[in-house]
């Protein structure tokens, strides 16, 4: 019993030991923790008090590169997962999973014939969590196609698209595109049977192109041929093979994710350049819409 | 006792449906199946009650001075922003936690596929593009190449683009509704379900070998010909000669896109005066420009499946 007593020093009869050396001089979890946070090291990462005050709290948003995206404050009713479902928001999050995933993958990978297909059967059964890697990468992708529709058909449903976003919605078509063709620059990169034929049929879509494909209406009247058209520049060859693979590569890995990132930049900018999200708004009533020109 | 008849199910060939649906690629369109309907009823449920709120607060004008004005619970003396950290930051970080768990779950569960590797020689039966891009597949059962899969995405992502300089209505802007909108959510709508997503679903479950129509449950025939013989719409009225048959194609063309334009134009006088009078005529030729095209693509599709009609206009360098 004597031993839960709290007020009891535990180290009596210990006269001249361990802890009555260092009485005194041991310091408790929670002194620490406030002594940390006078240290220069912690003042220089963190700029801002943590007390729960008002000016903390938005301090805590304003003061941090990744969260200051975000205003302080929203409309109370914004927060909601029924008015924007999250989408726009778990796009961006796939886009992450997708880069983190997809850097990995790219350890080992190699985008050459004959190469690419063993690294990916190497990824399935050598690789420690290789199947796993792959796993997340491929459904996450067709998942971020399928958020970006829904997020699309959201904005559609709540007029989001209407003044002053009319810009932001055209920088979001040109995202659902680069989304789209993200998705089919990687469906090649397996080198197997599925991507190669997908790929085929996609692009011989290309040589039908007018003008520029040399199956297309006045393709062949202006001397295009499947060596000059514009299937031969997509695929660097008039078939699918090691350079469309070393393109789709490029394109997958660097190109069209550096594009898509510059045009996510500009469309979470202009988001808040926009006043922030449009809604929950309050609802027009006619005559009001009337007086609106 | 007799017991129920359904042919039809005792025909289905389960196994094939189940090959189908459980295509590791194909799981996401099998989401999408669900995904959208659902959707699109939570955007109607609240456009539902937002229009209740609009017909009460317009019948009342003093409860519309009052009214906050949304749907939402709302009392004298709240804040009308709230501060992002905690309370968006929270549900942020929530949504990315459940992701996660469904991601991690579906990679465990569902593995993505491998094929045999890339042979030129050994054309796969059918050969189809990677799911989101079956509705542009489909369409070149209907339309050449070059219409498919070059000059129609090009207007849809073109034609999306013109959505918020075409759509002057000023109501309806960060609410959901659907009296205030009627028009441009039925057109979106139609375009973004009936057309786009019914392709993806079709070109995704219904076409088999050699890109044939098999009935959700019918067993792929390899060996199956396609018998039809699709003719030209000018062979059906017996016009004959290249100079002839282009004239008639492109009269036909013109003779829809009038029909189609003079109707809508009607209906938009009768139910939509005010968007008339809005829009500006470039507005107006844009936008009816795109209506026609949607409708002319619906136009050429049940010609095809119901008339087999192969082209409507035949010139000596392209057709439609
Ligand atoms: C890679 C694809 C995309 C990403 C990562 C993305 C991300 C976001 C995010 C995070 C928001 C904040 C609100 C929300 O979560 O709904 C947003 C809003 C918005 N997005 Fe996107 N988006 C993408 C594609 C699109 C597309 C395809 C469109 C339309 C064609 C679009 C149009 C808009 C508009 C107009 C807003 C403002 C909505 C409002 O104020 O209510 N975005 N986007």
């Amino acid at each position: 019993m004597a031993d839960t007593d709290p007020k009891k020093p535990q180290d009596e009869g210990n006269e001249g030991g361990l802890f009555t050396t260092l009485k005194g001089k041991v310091k408790s979890p929670a002194q620490l923790n406030e002594e940390l946070k006078e240290t220069k090291v912690w003042k220089s990462i963190f700029r801002h008090k943590l007390d729960d005050s008002p000016r903390n709290r938005s301090l805590a948003v304003l003061s941090n590169v990744f969260l200051h995206l975000h205003p302080a404050r929203i409309n109370r009713d914004a927060v909601r997962y029924n008015f924007t479902w999250g989408m726009g928001g778990i796009t961006f999050y796939l886009f992450i999973i997708l880069t983190l995933t997809g850097t990995l993958l790219m350890f080992y990978f190699h985008p050459s014939k004959g190469e690419a297909y063993r690294d990916i059967m190497f990824l399935q059964y050598d690789v420690p969590f290789g199947n796993l890697l792959r796993n997340m990468h491929r459904w996450a992708a067709h998942a971020m196609v399928i958020t970006t529709w829904l997020h699309m058909l959201r904005v559609f449903m709540t007029g989001s698209y209407k003044p002053p976003r009319e810009f932001n919605w055209n920088i979001g078509v040109l995202l659902l595109l680069f989304t789209m063709l993200l998705s089919f620059t990687g469906y090649l990169l397996p080198d197997d049977q599925l991507g190669f034929w997908a790929v085929t049929v996609g692009t011989n879509m290309a040589r039908a192109t007018p003008v520029l494909g040399h199956e297309g209406p006045f393709g062949p009247e202006l001397g295009i041929t499947a060596f000059n058209d514009v299937r031969f520049a997509l695929l660097g060859g008039s078939v699918v093979d090691s350079n469309a693979l070393l393109r789709a590569y490029i394109w997958h890995c660097i190109a069209i994710p550096i594009i898509a990132s510059i045009l996510m930049m500009v469309h979470f900018w202009r988001i808040r350049k926009d006043g922030a999200i449009s809604g929950p708004a309050p609802v027009m009533l006619e005559a009001e819409a009337a007086r609106k020109k | 006792m007799t017991g129920l008849q359904l042919p039809y199910l005792a025909e289905m060939d389960w196994h094939q449906l189940w090959y189908m649906l459980s295509k590791p690629d194909n799981v996401p369109i099998v989401l999408l199946l669900f995904m959208c309907p659902f959707y699109v009823w939570m955007a109607f449920s609240q456009a539902r009650k937002n229009d209740r709120l609009i017909a009460q607060l317009e019948a009342d004008p003093e409860l519309a001075k009052t009214h906050h004005r949304t749907i939402f619970p709302y009392q004298k003396g709240w804040p009308k922003t709230v501060q992002v950290w905690p309370f968006l930051l929270k549900r942020e970080f929530l949504a990315t936690v459940i992701v996660t768990i469904i991601l991690i779950v579906w990679s465990i569960c569902l593995d993505a596929p491998l094929e045999d590797p890339a042979n030129p020689n050994l054309t796969m039966n059918p050969s189809k593009a990677p799911w989101y891009f079956l509705g542009l597949q489909e369409l070149l059962v209907y339309f050449d190449p070059w219409i498919a899969g070059v000059v129609l995405p090009s207007i849809i992502l073109l034609g999306l683009m013109a959505i918020p300089y075409i759509d002057v209505n000023p109501r309806g802007n960060g609410y959901y509704t659907w009296k205030q909108r009627k028009f441009a959510i039925g057109t979106f709508l139609f375009g973004f379900l009936g057309l786009w997503v019914s392709m993806v679903i079709i070109g995704t479950f219904i076409r088999g070998p050699g890109w044939l129509w098999f009935n959700p449950g019918q067993t792929w025939d390899h060996h199956r010909v396609d018998h039809q013989v699709n003719r030209d719409l000018h062979e059906f009225f017996g016009v004959d000669g290249a100079l002839p048959e282009a004239l008639f194609g492109l009269g036909f063309l013109i003779i829809c896109a009038g029909v189609i334009g003079g109707v809508t134009h009607a209906c938009m006088k009768k139910m939509l005066p005010e968007m008339l009078k809005r829009l500006s005529m470039l507005q107006y030729q844009v936008l009816m420009q795109l209506w026609i095209l949607q409708v002319l693509v619906l136009v050429k599709i049940v010609l095809r499946l119901t008339f087999t009609v192969k082209n409507v206009w035949v010139t000596p360098w392209f057709n439609i």
